[in-house]
């Protein structure tokens, strides 16, 4: 489990990116971090497998504190998805890219073969096991980057900003994949801009502001909360606009994707589904 | 990454800073060409503090304690190689002179920092430009320059991705630690690559290199305080050259003696 507990952080350059946030993430949990550019999103998941420590406050891994454990020993329980991949990719092979972290883990030649393989199973890269990740497209070299840390079997995963540069298909595929993982009692931690994808996952939403809290809950009442997330700079997804906008039918307000849309519309038309 | 802190230019404004950068370029020369010529201590330790005033008018005497410090190591090793080469050639431990070399590279470092502490990248390539450099070689320096910080940066990210994949980077002996960066090395060359393909084509699409013979919005202008900086270094230059070839330098430990 991860617990911050009043936590401030600010980086060297003087810019006060957390200022007192206390949040608790237990295991099996799905969260989603969402708020502005420069929140402090990122700032905050870098604290949870200890790449940053706290100035004031402290941060909790399984009650043990950050500040005592290395990053390397951290991770081996919370593995972090960053958000570029090419700020990690460097092996001449996607096998090598893949191995990279279970030999500085140091599993077993066997072991790492086996989990090569399970790991590029899993995200439909076998094809590319020889091939360099630099050839590779920007979607397969996320998912290389993702393959490499779930290769480890990490308790915790972080993906920081996922969706970026993936087209739609590869998002969905993506967002199956995440919440599968999910549903196998892997605690998972999203930064996100796109709320449409937050809104089909359903996690816990944890909404930034400033280095703050804004305000955390359940997708379907963070999202539709209007002033909430006028406040946090996005923008309901389009399928709660549209209930919001046709509430004066009758219709509810706190729809957040399109199961439950499609769901109660039909139920609207009196037709059994 | 705290050593290129050195190149994390800040806008301010003070009489050093509003320099023009030809003759502050001018100075730094200078104080070079005279470091060079001597080896002695009392010059060096001369020219070591008339810079200090420049520093503290300039307001930067923190930024610039920190690019000493970054040079400290290096000084050690001048310090250490000079020693013990003198001591292997000619037998004896010439104390004062390893001191002289030390001191020149410390002076070396202090009046080039002093010149990029207070010299915005944008000065620098006007500089340039106006001293008819062909505006390619000035836009390729400055551009350089420029993403010096957006590199460091970069590094501190791809270490950071790389921790936590597990990477330790001090671990292991020299070698194993000189391996450990490999992970980061080439992420960041690669990065960098791909940037600079990147910039050119989004330059390029902007009619980079349109016109032949390109205008500034501004043209540096030699003021009072430029012409008494250009006639102190020049003055500078000369007193140097004079000392160097008629007045023999006495060292401290005879000095220490009398």
């Amino acid at each position: 489990m991860i617990e911050v507990k009043d936590l401030h952080f600010t980086y060297p350059n003087g810019v006060e990116a957390l200022r007192g946030v206390s949040l608790a993430i237990s295991d099996g949990e799905f969260v989603a971090i969402m708020g502005q550019n420069g929140a402090g999103k990122t700032t905050l998941v870098k604290h949870f497998n200890g790449l940053l420590k706290p100035n004031k406050g402290e941060a909790l891994v399984d009650g043990v504190s950050t500040k005592r454990v290395s990053v390397a020993q951290l991770a081996r329980k919370v593995g972090f998805v960053f958000q570029n991949p090419d700020h990690q990719l460097f092996c001449e092979t996607v096998e090598e890219e893949i191995s990279f972290a279970l030999r500085n883990f140091g599993f077993k030649e066997t072991t790492i073969k086996r989990r090569v393989t399970w790991a590029l199973n899993l995200l439909g890269l076998t094809q590319y096991r020889k091939t360099s990740p630099f050839m590779l497209s920007g979607g397969e070299r996320k998912r290389v980057a993702l393959a490499s840390v779930l290769a480890w079997n990490p308790e915790v995963v972080i993906l920081d900003e996922p969706t970026i540069g993936q087209d739609y298909q590869q998002k969905e595929t993506l967002r199956q994949f995440i919440v599968q993982l999910n549903a196998q009692g892997k605690t998972v931690v999203v930064v996100t801009h796109d709320v449409e994808f937050v809104a089909e996952c359903g996690p816990r939403v944890v909404l930034m502001l400033q280095g703050r809290i804004l305000a955390e809950g359940k997708a379907e009442e963070v999202l539709t909360n209007l002033s909430l997330v006028a406040q946090a700079s996005i923008v309901p997804p389009q399928i709660t606009q549209t209930f919001l906008g046709l509430a004066d039918l009758g219709l509810p307000t706190n729809v957040i994707n399109v199961h439950d849309a499609s769901r109660i519309l039909l139920n609207l038309l009196e037709v059994t589904p | 990454m705290s050593v290129f802190d050195g190149f994390r230019f800040r806008r301010v404004s003070s009489p050093v800073h509003d320099l023009d950068p030809r003759v502050k370029f001018l100075y730094v020369c200078v104080v070079f060409a005279a470091a060079v010529m001597f080896s002695e201590l009392l010059p060096l330790i001369l020219l070591l503090l008339i810079q200090v005033p420049f520093i503290l008018l300039a307001g930067v005497q923190r930024a610039w304690l920190r690019s000493l410090r970054g040079a400290s190591f290096l000084a050690l090793l001048i310090f250490v190689m000079n020693l013990v080469s003198m001591y292997l050639y000619q037998g004896q431990v010439l104390l004062e002179y390893s001191l002289g070399m030390t001191l020149r590279f410390l002076v070396l470092v202090e009046s080039f920092s002093t010149f990029f502490l207070t010299t915005s990248p944008d000065q620098l390539s006007l500089a340039l430009e106006q001293s008819h450099v062909p505006y390619e070689f000035s836009f390729a320096f400055t551009t350089a320059v420029r993403f010096v910080p957006v590199l460091a940066e970069e590094a501190q990210t791809i270490m950071d991705a790389q921790r936590a994949r597990g990477l330790e980077l001090e671990r292991g002996n020299f070698i194993k630690r000189v391996k450990n960066y490999i992970p980061i090395l080439i992420p960041l060359i690669v990065n960098a690559i791909r940037r600079s393909l990147e910039l050119a084509e989004a330059m390029e699409s902007r009619a980079w290199g349109a016109t032949e013979k390109r205008t500034n919005l501004y043209v540096l202008k030699m003021r009072g305080g430029d012409y008494a900086l250009a006639l102190t270094s020049l003055s500078m230059l000369i007193i140097a050259v004079y000392i160097r070839l008629y007045i023999p330098i006495p060292s401290i430990t005879t000095l220490v003696h009398l």
